[in-house]
């Protein structure tokens, strides 16, 4: 079996808090990953040591180890820009540039030298079919991403992420902010993904990680207190922790 | 518990309607002041304007040449080169100030001491720009002089409102932008700096006003010569007298009517220049930033 993403042994340090306590889990790929636990346990903080953001963070520290293909993202020769190419990420409120829909897309593949007009057009459309919201703003590529709704802005961000090719999405309460409808699009649309990338979601929502994760990690104030197929932490969780919480006794 | 009282029932505040009633005075006086000085100025200066007044020469002697064409170059020259100077040092130092230094004591130390540059008054600049500028550097009395030490004047002004504009550009920009893998410098130059540009421009909007305005600061170092300027290069080494200056000049000595008319169609001058650098700031502004 392959797996993209290895964490051994992660510390993590927010100045003398200890925000995550011995981090083990594999993560296979072509798979949907999700993080769930009550708020403040550690998960956004997880996410974000995949790609490095926690780098940051001011007064940060962080021991163990992150292999992606395996190797170790947190190795001092590795080039941060690939990194995040190739880890790309969905913040939990839509995030887009103050540029237009088109430039916004373009911007991640510009970054790392298409230069090409025609591709760029192509990766624009494709990246927008890909969150079905071409045909939402065909017609106004080149009017500013903020004037379209907060659902359509998530899409766009996810397009955005989709631009650059990654390999492994990190996406971050993605839905947290939306509506029913536009939530049932995201969800749809990270079954889809899973096809061609490695996804890890944070989600608040039991019946979300339910839906759309194969293997779940159940974190409580900075462990992994159960990390199992999906179907094993909902229906029969060896931890009562979990059990209670997915029950919805705490949390 | 029941109770159906009718909802139509809103009681107007006694305290609501004072405020409401203080904050129409004081919008009504404050507009009516500017008008006030606006107006004045504009009734007394325009019946003497024309186009020789700006396209001819002055002279303190003889009294035919009454135009302020020289004092019109030398307010140019020193605005544009003050901001030749000023505007890339202080974007510069607002950049490193917010994006790159560490945010600590220094940084800290350095913005405290901005602040209260920019309220020094300006004679004090002016001062010590004509101790350093035109007689340790030996600059003389000149044009040049006068911007360098424009430039210190503007400087902190520059510094602080550009820094207040790239602090509020939102976290979550630069956080987009370095997950899809750009460097920093291009985080900055490229999402940041961008969000920021109608503030930036705002502080370049300030420092012309200020620049415009001055006339303590340049009295000693670009001084009061009216002559017309003999070369577009050589102009910079020589002195000039700015409009304000002129203004001062012409208002201190007027005992006429008609050198009094001279002074208010100055100012009306003054104040068109000052109109027209805001219109043309704000439209670079609506140009660059489009979103
Ligand atoms: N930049 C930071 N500096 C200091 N402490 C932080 C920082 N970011 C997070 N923390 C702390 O680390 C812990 C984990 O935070 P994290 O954001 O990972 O929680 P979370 O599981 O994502 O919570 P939520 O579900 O509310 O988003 C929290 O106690 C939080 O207060
Ligand atoms: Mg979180």
């Amino acid at each position: 079996m392959s797996f993209k993403v290895d964490i051994q042994n992660l510390n993590l340090y927010y100045g003398d808090f200890h925000a995550l306590k011995d981090i083990n889990i594999k993560i296979r790929k072509n798979s949907v990953t999700a993080f769930i636990g009550p708020s403040g346990c550690g998960k956004s903080t997880c996410l974000k040591s995949i790609n490095r953001m926690n780098d940051l963070v001011p007064n940060c520290k962080i021991k163990g180890k992150i292999l992606i293909d395996n190797q170790n993202i947190y190795d001092s020769r590795t080039n941060l820009n690939l990194l995040r190419k190739r880890a790309g990420m969905v913040f939990q409120r839509p995030n887009p540039f103050p540029m237009s829909i088109y430039d916004n897309i373009a911007y991640g593949p510009r970054i790392h030298k298409i230069k090409n007009k025609k591709i760029l057009d192509e990766i624009v459309e494709k990246s927008l079919r890909s969150v079905y919201l071409w045909d939402e703003v065909k017609d106004r590529l080149n009017k500013s991403a903020l004037g379209i709704s907060g659902g359509q802005q998530q899409r766009l961000c996810i397009a955005r992420a989709l631009a650059v090719e990654p390999q492994i999405i990190l996406m971050d309460e993605p839905t947290s902010a939306l509506d029913p409808l536009s939530t049932i699009k995201i969800e749809d649309l990270v079954e889809m993904l899973k096809v061609n990338y490695t996804v890890i979601i944070v989600t608040h929502n039991m019946q979300q990680a339910a839906r759309i994760s194969d293997t779940t990690a159940f974190f409580l104030s900075g462990n992994i207190v159960e990390y199992a197929n999906t179907s094993k932490i909902f229906n029969n969780p060896t931890d009562k922790r979990t059990e209670d919480y997915i029950t919805g006794r705490f949390g | 518990m029941k109770n159906n009282k009718s909802l139509y029932n809103k009681k107007k505040s006694i305290s609501d309607m004072l405020l409401k009633f203080l904050i129409y005075l004081s919008t009504t006086i404050t507009i009516s002041i500017f008008l006030s000085i606006i107006i004045y100025i504009l009734y007394n200066g325009i019946p003497y304007l024309s186009l020789k007044f700006i396209s001819t020469a002055y002279s303190e002697i003889d009294s035919s040449l009454k135009g302020i064409l020289p004092m019109l170059i030398n307010t140019m020259y020193i605005v544009i080169i003050t901001l030749l100077f000023a505007v890339p040092i202080g974007i510069a130092s607002a950049i490193y100030l917010t994006q790159y230094a560490k945010q600590g004591k220094l940084v800290k130390s350095i913005r405290f001491t901005t602040e209260i540059l920019s309220g020094i008054p300006s004679v004090i600049f002016g001062l010590f720009g004509y101790t350093i500028f035109c007689v340790i550097l030996g600059l003389g009395t000149s044009i040049l002089s006068g911007c360098l030490t424009m430039m210190l004047c503007v400087l902190p002004t520059i510094i602080r409102t550009s820094e207040e504009a790239l602090l509020s550009v939102p976290k979550s920009y630069k956080e987009g932008a370095i997950a899809l893998g750009a460097g920093k410098l291009r985080v900055v130059l490229e999402i940041i700096v961008p969000s920021a540009i109608s503030g930036i421009i705002t502080s370049i909007i300030l420092a012309i006003g200020r620049i415009v305005g001055e006339s303590a600061a340049l009295l000693y170092t670009s001084g009061m010569a009216y002559n017309m300027p003999k070369g577009m290069f050589s102009h910079i080494f020589s002195s000039g007298r700015t409009l304000t200056l002129h203004l001062y000049q012409t208002a201190k000595q007027a005992n006429t009517p008609d050198s009094f008319s001279q002074a208010f169609a100055t100012a009306t001058i003054l104040l068109i220049l000052v109109f027209i650098l805001n219109v043309i700031a704000s439209t670079i502004s609506k140009i660059v930033k489009k979103y």
